[in-house]
């Protein structure tokens, strides 16, 4: 009985966004579109998928990492490289830019995760910033002046892109692997006790998630002329952090949704730098005090459709399963 | 492994913290099916002892087994899954999961389908969740916790918590089974049903179980035999009926009652 | 004797790191927050030392007194507004609004101020050049090592003399006993932010003096990488503070004077993760295990 209707639901989904592509395609193709608004447009599928990356390693796995905009800078200076200098394909420069951000996530995450809270957020922190002056000191991609990229990041590949992470994590999220996950951050000790290798979940958490903030990195470096280390400091990874926070630690549409109120906040505040961080901060500030879950909780959208039915039974987290 | 080694040896095991020996010299032996209890006023080092066995800490001296197998130095994950687990004193649910979900987390060594099967969502991923979940739901109907399936761990009342997170530990499939205080905080009727839900697990699984608790009732009604902990050593060993006159043991609980 | 002179830059530098992390380790040591703002405490006191110095026409001990003061009280602000109300929240949240307040003080400042840098008046402490054994020192290199030290005797005198030090110890060694035994938990709490941000105050108006150049977001990178060095020293612990501030400025002074300038922000980070993964508890720190 639930197998087919929240099959449905999922069908229902992927119909609606690629109905919704559909739209966007049709405006851009027509140039009903100037060019702000089709850029605000590739910012939010690209602000998605680092929410949702983050999201995965904070919201479900409880690491507080908080350097990942050094992954944005692998994925984008890898891309970059690939694209520019080696003249291969959009394509494989995307792969690779999420590619090389994940054996950078394997090799900062293996370290650094047998780190906790506090300690733990401020060495992802130390490893943003060791990235982003390592970038500075490479003469190859153009030190501290950056590197030309051509703009190849078009509307399709935003979404394509945008889709396969939410599919993705989503997937991993709803199944044993994801509920290891969560059970650290419950409860590491616990976790420990119930038999769950701690340390492979949290570094495969990782890893997959900075594949996607490299993704990520390949569609952003592609949609400016021009890549610089000061793109990727530590601001940008506060940026990512606040969209899983306001969010709801543990919510992926939570996430989805700050990504795309506060991008429209700060497209429109463009100009007005401070007046948007200021704003930022208030909110961060405000929510933690009076509303420490985020928008969402640990409840995903869909949840709000089906109240009823999770006192039915049936796993209310993974809409794949029929009940015995 | 012969039937005749112990389940369980501890041999001359301790922990040093700084200074400060906290359990030391600690030989206990425990054979399959039995149901021992570990006793000691505060601070005696039982749940220390329960650490040293989960690998939570290092043993600084000594050596564990279990099955003749030596068990030094593992990580936590690896000794459950070598067979012991344990409930903690202050309950540790994964609160934000669901009841069956609890479970589902101490299944999940078990798991055959790979991270690669659940994101591209093959049909393996589906056969590996779907028998997982009925496994699950059957096992929680033997707790009579199935009617609680969906709801938060963190909304059940307290006495279920317990209960769930016995059933968790059982969960993983241990050969033996460490309960710290389970009756802690609970009323005398709660006590009563967690005597009938020990009795139970003993019965259903093939089970040995090691026990601390500071309910002497419960102690001396239900355990084969008494290990007694203080200072971090042991002071006597026995069944209930020669600890309850151990000289010893009269002196270490002075001032608390030996009922 | 190149080396000789780096080393006293190193420790001039070393000095302003180890006051403002003495203000992480205190607060850390108190409250278990790691808060982000006191970098920013310490951009507002070179600010508030600027124009004391500037404005109300100052001079370099009047203005480092005023600052202090004034920052001091600034700290109790934040501290009262902001993660009071989250005491017993996680530890997430309290990091989550510890960025905020950093961020609203860096940015808010910007919104009324403007961005633009200021430089300190020259010649607020003599800068004449003192031969020592063949080495040339700078004047003001000896005058803010003296303060700074000054400074850390003070705080060794408040923290182990005063009943308001015995207090602290007591706080931080156990809140809820404190509070038993009749400590107010809170009082305590502000007099540590308080301490804290006057001694990140003085570290930003010696910055000035020092460097000249200010700005408002000059407090993100010293501010860092005084964390670095509480954590290097062991966090909570005073004396560590202090002498992980002054190797953490010797090094990154050495690896400037290999050549490397480039990578002396690199260095602070690498320090800091080296000493995580290796000595988490850092050089005084004892070891501490989470009680299951």
């Amino acid at each position: 009985m639930t197998i087919l209707k929240s099959a449905k639901g999922f069908w229902l989904s992927i119909l609606l966004s690629i109905i919704l592509f559909a739209i966007i395609q049709f405006l851009i193709i027509g140039e009903y579109l100037n060019g702000f608004y089709i850029n605000t447009i590739f910012f939010m599928g690209i602000n998605i998928i680092l929410a949702v990356s983050l999201h995965l390693i904070i919201g479900i796995t409880g690491q507080f990492s908080i350097g990942h905009a050094g992954f944005l800078a692998v994925g984008a200076y890898a891309s970059a490289v690939v694209s520019m200098k080696l003249g291969l394909p959009f394509p494989l420069a995307i792969i690779m830019g999420g590619l090389v951000a994940a054996i950078a996530g394997l090799v900062i995450g293996i370290p650094s995760l047998r780190l906790k809270g506090d300690y733990l957020a401020i060495a992802t922190l130390g490893f943003g910033e060791i990235v982003r002056i390592v970038f500075l000191n490479i003469d190859y991609v153009g030190g501290a002046s950056g590197l030309q990229v051509s703009h190849l990041t078009t509307w399709p590949w935003v979404f394509v892109c945008m889709m396969i992470t939410l599919l993705v994590i989503r997937n991993f999220t709803n199944s044993t692997h994801g509920r290891a996950c969560i059970s650290i951050r419950e409860d590491e000790t616990a976790a420990d006790a119930m038999g769950i290798n701690t340390t492979y979940y949290k570094v495969v958490a990782f890893v997959i998630g900075s594949f996607f903030a490299g993704i990520a990195g390949s569609l952003y470096a592609h949609n400016f002329y021009i890549i610089q280390p000061s793109n990727f400091g530590f601001l940008k990874s506060f940026d990512i952090l606040i969209y899983v926070v306001l969010g709801g630690l543990g919510s992926m549409s939570g996430a989805v949704v700050a990504a795309i109120l506060l991008t429209i906040i700060s497209t429109f505040l463009q100009d007005f730098p401070e007046t948007r961080m200021v704003i930022y901060s208030i909110l961060l500030i405000v929510m933690m005090i009076y509303r420490p879950q985020g928008l969402m909780g640990t409840r995903e959208i869909t949840s709000f459709f089906k109240k009823k039915k999770s006192v039915e039974g049936g796993p209310k987290d993974d809409n794949q399963h029929t009940v015995a | 492994m012969t039937t005749n080694t112990p389940l369980l040896k501890v041999d001359n095991a301790g922990i040093q913290f700084g200074g400060l020996k906290a359990v030391q010299g600690v030989n206990v032996e425990l054979d399959r099916g039995e149901l021992v209890g570990l006793i000691g006023p505060n601070g005696a080092g039982k749940t220390t002892f329960f650490n040293l066995l989960t690998g939570v800490y290092v043993p600084t001296e000594g050596s564990i087994s279990l099955n003749g197998e030596k068990l030094n130095k593992q990580a936590p994950y690896k000794i459950t899954r070598k067979g012991i687990s344990r409930t903690f004193q202050n309950i540790r649910l994964f609160s934000e999961l669901s009841v069956i979900d609890n479970v589902k987390v101490a299944y999940h060594s078990l798991a055959k389908h790979s991270i690669a099967s659940s994101i591209f969502r093959v049909p393996g991923h589906f056969s590996g969740e779907t028998e997982m979940h009925e496994k699950a739901v059957e096992f929680l109907k033997i707790f009579n916790l199935d009617r609680f399936m969906n709801e938060k761990a963190k909304n059940l009342p307290y006495g279920q918590q317990r209960r769930l997170e016995i059933a968790r530990a059982l969960a993983a499939n241990p050969k033996l089974l460490l309960l710290d205080e389970p009756a802690a905080g609970m009323n005398p009727q709660e006590t009563q049903e967690l005597m009938k839900l020990i009795a139970l697990i003993r019965e259903k699984f093939d089970l040995t179980v090691l026990l601390i608790e500071h309910d002497m009732a419960l102690v001396m009604g239900v355990c084969d035999r008494i290990y007694v902990l203080d200072h971090g050593q042991l002071i006597a060993q026995g069944t209930p009926a020669e600890i309850r006159n151990d000289p010893k043991v009269i002196e270490a609980y002075l001032g608390e009652e030996v009922s | 004797m190149e080396l000789i002179q780096q080393l006293i830059n190193g420790i001039s530098l070393g000095s302003i790191y180890a006051l403002i992390a003495l203000g992480y380790t205190m607060v850390y040591g108190i409250v278990k927050l790691i808060n982000f703002a006191h970098g920013d405490v310490f951009m507002v006191g070179a600010f508030v030392g600027f124009y004391s110095i500037t404005l109300l026409d100052l001079s370099f001990f009047p203005a480092l007194l005023l600052t202090m003061a004034v920052t001091a009280i600034f700290g109790v602000i934040i501290e009262r507004i902001a993660y009071k109300p989250l005491r017993n929240a996680t530890r997430i949240a309290a990091l989550i609004t510890a960025i905020g307040v950093s961020l609203l003080i860096e940015y808010g400042f910007i919104y009324f101020r403007g961005a633009q840098p200021e430089a300190y008046p020259s010649g607020v402490l003599p800068t004449e050049k003192i031969s020592i054994l063949g080495v040339s020192i700078n004047s003001q290199s000896i005058f803010i090592l003296c303060t700074s030290v000054v400074l850390m005797i003070i705080l060794q005198f408040v923290v182990h003399k005063t009943k308001i030090g015995k207090a602290m110890r007591a706080v931080s060694f156990d809140a809820e006993a404190a509070k038993l035994m009749g400590i107010n938990v809170n009082n305590t709490i502000s007099a540590t932010f308080a301490i804290g941000s006057a001694l990140a105050g003085a570290a930003g108006v010696i910055f000035g003096t020092y460097y000249s150049k200010i700005e408002p977001l000059m407090g993100i990178i010293p501010g860092l990488k005084a964390f670095v060095a509480a954590v290097l020293g062991g966090i909570g612990i005073i004396p560590g503070a202090m002498v992980g501030g002054l190797l953490l400025g010797v090094v990154e002074s050495l690896v400037s004077a290999a050549g490397y300038s480039l990578w002396r922000d690199a260095v602070a980070f690498i320090v800091l993760i080296l000493i995580l993964i290796f000595l988490p508890s850092g050089l005084f720190g004892k070891n501490r295990r989470e009680k299951v």
